[in-house]
């Protein structure tokens, strides 16, 4: 069906303890009609990617803030490419310097949301990036 | 949903819901999630499937779990599963939360509480939005449950939260219905009032390190055994009577009391099996296929009803009910003979 709710995992790689942007739009995504899946803090990489593939997510959302995201946001979009999950879009968010977007980029993330986005943007944005269904 | 298909999408959709289901079955890890999608959407590929794997279907043990938000339910599921691990069976989750009446978004959390199961490959979490369903939540977690039983897991453990009204859709989704009450919550009477405990098959009282745990418990075995004395009075009067389900007390954060429950769902299903082994009727299993049948006999005919050939006569019938000019039962038999080509309306 195509009225089906887009499907997002919001998850928390690391130790970061920073949840309040990840529950922000976590609330704010639902509002807007989506499928939130929330898995709380401090998830790996395997954590994460598991349940992007349990869950059959259309989107999976990295929200960081403690510097580690060049590390980490590779291997997840790795562990995702490992899987078969190549048509996942994936987004992050959080605090990530400008000069880092690029190799973020050319590591998978589609796009990077910093502090003071709406959610409004962030569903506009996944609204018009998410796979089709039909060809997966 | 054949109703407005084409053919040839039918049988593409045929072709890979069995593509899907053969792989699933196979222990591929991504078709069955592709699989579980399909079905939870009601697409033509997931009734495909559904239409393979139903056959292959009826060998798990479906275990609800309810009770009040908050309860320790997943932590539950989470300890559970470990549990039932250590003696290797697979075993599958289905955690639902509700939807959002007005957006159809949804939060769903539970997976919060059962990542440590993250890298064991034979543990399959799933996460669902009740997304309000004609039929209720039941059709579609029914068939997510189908799906896993028929692909080998032999446990698959469904999570509700009890809401007070869909208790009955719970009952019928699962084998063993197992309610979570948490001590803080500890006033039983609400718990009846809620009528969720006439579903249950088991009670846990949950949290058994907070204070007053024990004696929730012992409050709830006092009520039920005064439950059992009136048993008897209706018994006699042939009245149907609630079940009387045990009570246990555990602690899912530290697992204690865990194994115990495992050890008593088990025990639940064994005499289940053996008395269908003696030719039982297993009124459990009656009542979710009846469930079953009539949602999607429900589906049918309203995706019948809105094909080119009735759509008109159909708005006729809805136009003539809302115009006070027909009562809705007699519409009703009207669309019924539309259906079995009797006549038309105009
Ligand atoms: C509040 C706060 C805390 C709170 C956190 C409470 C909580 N539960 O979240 C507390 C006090 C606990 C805390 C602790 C620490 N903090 Co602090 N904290 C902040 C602060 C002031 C605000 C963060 C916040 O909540 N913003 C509000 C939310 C709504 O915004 P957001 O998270 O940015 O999310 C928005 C966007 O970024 C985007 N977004 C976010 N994620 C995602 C994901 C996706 C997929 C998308 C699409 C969009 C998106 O959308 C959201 C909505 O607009 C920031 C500074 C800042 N200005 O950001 C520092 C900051 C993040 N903290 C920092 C640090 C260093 C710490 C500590 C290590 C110690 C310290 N010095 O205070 C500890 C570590 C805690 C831990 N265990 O990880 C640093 C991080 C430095 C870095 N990354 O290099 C910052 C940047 C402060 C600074 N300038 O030094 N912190
Ligand atoms: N003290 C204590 N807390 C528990 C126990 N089980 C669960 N919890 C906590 O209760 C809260 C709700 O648990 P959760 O499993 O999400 O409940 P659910 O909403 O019923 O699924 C969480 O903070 C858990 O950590 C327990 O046995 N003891
Ligand atoms: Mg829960």
């Amino acid at each position: 069906m195509s009225d089906r709710p887009i499907k997002v995992l919001i998850a928390k790689p690391g130790l970061d303890g920073h949840d309040r942007g990840a529950k922000v739009l976590a609330r704010g995504l639902r509002d807007e009609g989506f499928e939130v899946i929330y898995t709380g803090l401090r998830q790996t990489p395997e954590m994460i990617v598991t349940a992007a593939l349990q869950e059959d997510v259309d989107v999976v959302g990295l929200s960081i803030l403690s510097g580690a995201h060049m590390t980490l946001l590779p291997k997840i979009t790795a562990g995702l490419k490992a899987e078969g999950l190549d048509d996942v879009l994936v987004t992050a968010g959080g605090i990530i310097p400008d000069d880092d977007i690029a190799a973020l980029k050319a590591a998978g993330i589609a796009a990077v949301f910093g502090p003071g986005t709406t959610i409004a943007r962030v569903a506009e944005f996944i609204r018009a990036n998410v796979r089709s269904r039909a060809g997966a | 949903m054949t109703g407005g298909v084409s053919e040839p999408a039918r049988s593409q959709a045929a072709k890979r819901g069995r593509d899907l289901a053969e792989r699933a079955r196979a222990g591929e890890r991504r078709p069955l999630a592709r699989l579980l999608t399909e079905v939870e959407d009601r697409t033509p590929t997931g009734e495909a499937a559904l239409r393979i794997l139903y056959p292959l279907a009826g060998a798990a043990h479906l275990v609800g779990v309810t009770g009040a938000p908050g309860s320790g339910k997943s932590t539950l599921v989470a300890a559970l599963v470990g549990e039932a691990r250590r003696d290797g069976r697979r075993v599958a989750v289905l955690a639902i939360d509700p939807s959002s009446p007005i957006t159809g978004g949804a939060i769903l959390g539970d997976r919060v509480r059962m990542q440590a199961h993250a890298g064991d490959r034979d543990v399959f979490i799933r996460s669902m939005a009740s997304r309000g369903h004609a039929g209720g939540l039941a059709a579609a977690t029914v068939a997510a449950a189908a799906v896993f039983d028929a692909v080998g897991f032999p446990l698959v453990f469904i999570e509700t939260v009890g809401t007070g009204q869909a208790e009955v859709e719970v009952a019928a989704i699962a084998d063993t219905t197992v309610v979570v009450q948490a001590p803080e919550m500890g006033d039983e009477v609400q718990a009846i009032k809620a009528g969720l405990l006439e579903v249950a098959d088991l009670v846990v009282v949950n949290k058994g390190d907070r204070p007053g745990a024990h004696r929730a418990a012992a409050q709830l075995r006092a009520m039920l055994t005064v439950g059992r004395q009136n048993d008897r009075v209706a018994a006699e009067s042939g009245r149907p009577r609630p079940k009387r389900p045990d009570v246990l007390l555990a602690t899912a954060l530290s697992g204690e009391g865990v194994p115990e429950l495992l050890a008593a769902l088990d025990r639940r299903e064994a005499a289940r099996r053996a008395a269908t082994d003696d030719g039982e009727v297993d009124a459990t299993r009656l009542i979710r296929a009846r469930a079953q049948l009539h949602g999607i006999l429900g589906e049918r005919v309203r995706a019948r009803l809105a094909e080119p050939a009735l759509e008109a006569d159909t708005a006729l019938l809805v136009r003539a009910v809302a115009d006070h000019e027909l009562d809705p039962y007699a519409a009703a038999d009207r669309a019924l003979d539309l259906l079995a080509g009797r006549s038309r309306v105009g």
